[in-house]
């Protein structure tokens, strides 16, 4: 099963290391892991997405990330309510004919062009992870010869909002 | 990203002195109150080694790195306090790597110092380069590298606090040679504070309430005490905490006096190789307290029978300790110490188990631990139980990895704390001998025995001259099967008998050898010899080295085999 942590982190030499050993002694695979400034001077965001076999094997990582003195928070929010993102570069190999039927098949993905070739078309896009795989599927029979995909980065839900939401579902008002 | 250390930046505080990086170093050493520092020089630490030339804190001169680092484990084992290590760069510091692994297994506080390449030759492959950080991450609790003077004093400071608080470990900082040769403001006076790292002392009361109650409700009780109740100090508490619920203790190899062996209460130790009471215990037992312990494999061996029908209270320093081997009912987190203390005060009392705890004190009776004497030949249980008994149990027993350490722990019950210097979860063979250099160090008045076997001997021995060059009065005893004898010993049981590579019939002269180090030797291969040689030992002022030929098959018994359950000891009666 698929764990989302959010993990926030000293900006500091080494850190990255820190925390990818620690998967590394237990064995664990890391599905993707992006990390950037946060919006407090010298602290990173690290957003981990394991496939890990148990809860309690989530539950030892946790805390073997609290461990880490480079360590601040870790928030497992695979459960909660988050925005997740992802973006992706997909290079795909275009005809004159298909030029135009690529152009209009990304538009529901919100996707754009980002660069023109005589034989390709550089595509980027933002989205939950189901969106850009299933924006890749519908590509591929066209040829995608270069990808890059950058894994999730996300943010919890601003609090009030998920309450509001949860009210309003509780009192039948609206339906999500 | 940006580089370095402390998280703690303020403007300096009045009075600080602009010092040279390698005297920021000593100075900072003399601040924590440093005794004695456990090292070897080289090219990346001449600067510092300079700054001690004449800094009037006692160094320790060993004869390889890993020697140094066992030494101020050892020290630190005795003493509690933070072994201080300084080693080079490149090679001087991977010499260090097992003994790292070791004490970050074993929670033993250390502060490791090595030398680096300058600041602008790092990553070029320099001459002595390598990624001593990298290589250290997983062994160290923490790890630092310099790059910039100013914040050395700072860094020394918080690694003096992370190795010492919470979950003791090893911590490290690599010092670049431009770094120990800059000038800067050695400014020590500020607090430490480090947001990611704030151990939880005082645990939740509510947590120790459901301790309680869950006593009272108890039918069969009984108290798992490891390594926790030495790191905190806390043997007195765990004796008047045992006394008022009347509860049996069982004792981890680590933890062994942390609760008087010749308690009624005390069920000896338990695991692969404890006593049948103290497994049995936890077997059947209804209520497990466990204080300070890891439930490491060695102990709880096969988890399927362990502790099964057992509501489990795990009271551990480390959060990540708990629930990690064995799941836990009553998770407290916190220091041994505070958590006894917390128990007495909210009045823990006896359940109704009374009968229970006559069972197992039945039990101790009737399946003590054993070996046949054969009237010939000197038996390695036997030579345990003379050095217990010479010494009146007073003695700091130092071992090293395999049969001996099992006998040791068997056979020299241990009455008061930090006594019993060992390497439990590593299982590092050459550990011994440095070891009991640096538990002398920490208590020179005590009687230090190194009790060794022929293997992990021969592994350090280049050590046994720091015995005569600091004249440390260490009685050096092998416990000598000419052989690899725990390996050998699965070798019989496990597969059939095929001896691969764990004979070592040819042995050096340790006689000679004793006598090439300028200590005196002596050879025992009975045990009226054995008797001898070891009151020759005693009664010598300075270190000895005493051969003692051992019963070469000897197996260390009972034992719960690979695998089995804790309940599926062989062994327990001849």
């Amino acid at each position: 099963m698929n764990r989302i942590l959010s993990v926030i982190v000293n900006n500091r030499m080494g850190v990255l290391n820190r925390i990818t050993g620690l998967f590394l002694k237990r064995g664990i695979n890391i599905q993707s892991i992006t990390v950037g400034p946060t919006e407090t001077e010298g602290l990173s965001r690290m957003t981990i997405v394991l496939n890990v076999d148990s809860e309690r094997t989530t539950e030892q990582v946790i805390k073997q990330l609290h461990k880490q003195i480079d360590v601040l928070k870790v928030f497992d929010i695979t459960e909660q309510a988050t925005v997740t993102r992802e973006l992706v570069l997909i290079r795909v190999a275009v005809t004159p004919q298909t030029r135009a039927e690529v152009t209009g098949l990304i538009e529901p993905f919100r996707a754009s062009i980002i660069d023109v070739g005589r034989e390709s078309l550089t595509i980027q896009a933002t989205g939950r992870t189901e969106k850009i795989d299933a924006l890749i599927a519908l590509l591929r029979p066209y040829g995608i010869k270069e990808l890059a995909r950058t894994g999730i980065t996300a943010l919890t839900r601003d609090s009030d909002t998920v309450n509001e939401v949860a009210r309003l579902n509780k009192a039948n008002v609206v339906v999500l | 990203m940006s580089v370095s250390t402390p998280q703690h930046r303020p403007g300096p505080a009045a009075g600080a002195a602009v010092l040279r990086g390698a005297s920021m170093l000593v100075e900072a050493l003399k601040r924590e109150g440093v005794e004695v520092i456990f090292g070897y020089p080289g090219g990346a630490v001449l600067t510092v080694y300079d700054a001690l030339y004449d800094a009037g804190i006692p160094h320790i001169l060993t004869r390889h790195e890993q020697g140094a680092i066992h030494a101020a484990e050892g020290y630190a084992r005795v003493s509690g306090k933070p072994g201080v290590v300084i080693a080079t760069s490149g090679p001087g510091a991977t010499n260090l790597v097992t003994g790292l692994a070791d004490a970050m297994m074993d929670s033993l506080p250390l502060v490791v110092i090595t030398g680096q390449v300058a600041t602008d030759l790092i990553g070029t492959d320099a001459f002595q380069e390598t990624s001593t950080l990298g290589i250290t991450m997983p062994i160290t609790k923490h790890n630092y590298q310099v790059r910039d003077v100013a914040e050395l004093p700072m860094t020394i400071k918080e690694a003096f606090h992370i190795a010492s608080t919470g979950r003791p470990g090893p911590v490290l900082i690599d010092l670049p040679k431009d770094i120990t040769n800059a000038m800067g403001l050695f400014d020590y006076d500020r607090p430490v504070h480090i947001p990611g790292y704030q151990p939880t002392i005082v645990p939740n009361r509510l947590q120790i309430r459901k301790i309680v109650a869950a006593i009272k409700q108890a039918k069969r009780p009984v108290i798992l005490a490891g390594a926790g109740v030495l790191h905190a100090g806390a043997h007195e508490w765990l004796r008047k905490f045992v006394e008022r619920v009347r509860i049996p203790v069982v004792h981890t190899l680590l933890g062994l006096g942390g609760f008087p062996a010749s308690h009624p209460l005390f069920l000896g130790m338990g695991g692969m190789h404890g006593t049948y009471a103290a497994n049995m215990a936890m077997y059947e037992a209804d209520l497990l307290i466990n204080i300070g312990a890891r439930f490491d494999d060695r102990l709880t061996g096969n988890l399927a029978h362990f502790a099964r029908q057992a509501k489990v209270a795990h009271i551990d320093i480390d959060p990540a300790e708990i629930g990690k081997n064995v799941e836990t009912d009553i998770p407290v987190v916190g220091d041994a110490g505070e958590a006894l203390k917390m128990l007495l005060e909210e009045d823990a009392t006896p359940g109704d188990y009374a009968d229970w705890v006559e069972y197992l004190l039945n039990l101790k009776r009737e399946f003590p631990l054993w070996y046949v004497p054969d009237g010939k030949t000197l038996k390695p249980q036997r030579l345990i139980e003379m050095i217990h008994q010479m010494t009146a149990g007073d003695a700091i027993i130092v071992t090293d990895v395999g049969q001996h350490q099992m006998w040791a722990a068997q056979f020299y019950p241990f009455e008061k704390p930090r006594r019993f210097v060992t390497s439990g979860g590593l299982g590092t063979m050459g550990f011994g001998l440095p070891a009991a250099i640096g538990a002398q160090i920490a208590a020179r008045d005590s009687r230090v025995f190194a009790v060794l076997g022929d293997g992990g001997f021969q592994m350090t021995l280049q050590e046994l001259i720091v015995l005569t060059e600091y004249q440390l009065p260490v009685k050096v005893v092998i416990v000598n099967n000419t052989a690899l004898g725990m390996v050998r010993q699965w070798q019989e049981l496990f597969y059939s008998e095929r001896y691969s590579q764990s004979l070592m019939p040819v042995q050096p002269d340790y006689l000679k050898l004793a006598e090439a180090y300028h200590m005196k030797g002596l050879l025992a291969t009975t045990e009226e010899e054995a008797e001898r040689a070891l009151r020759e030992a005693l009664a010598t002022p300075g270190p000895v080295l005493v051969d003692c030929r051992v019963t070469p098959d000897e197996l260390v018994y009972p034992m719960v085999a690979p695998g089995k359950g804790i309940h599926e000891m062989v062994g327990v009666k001849p």
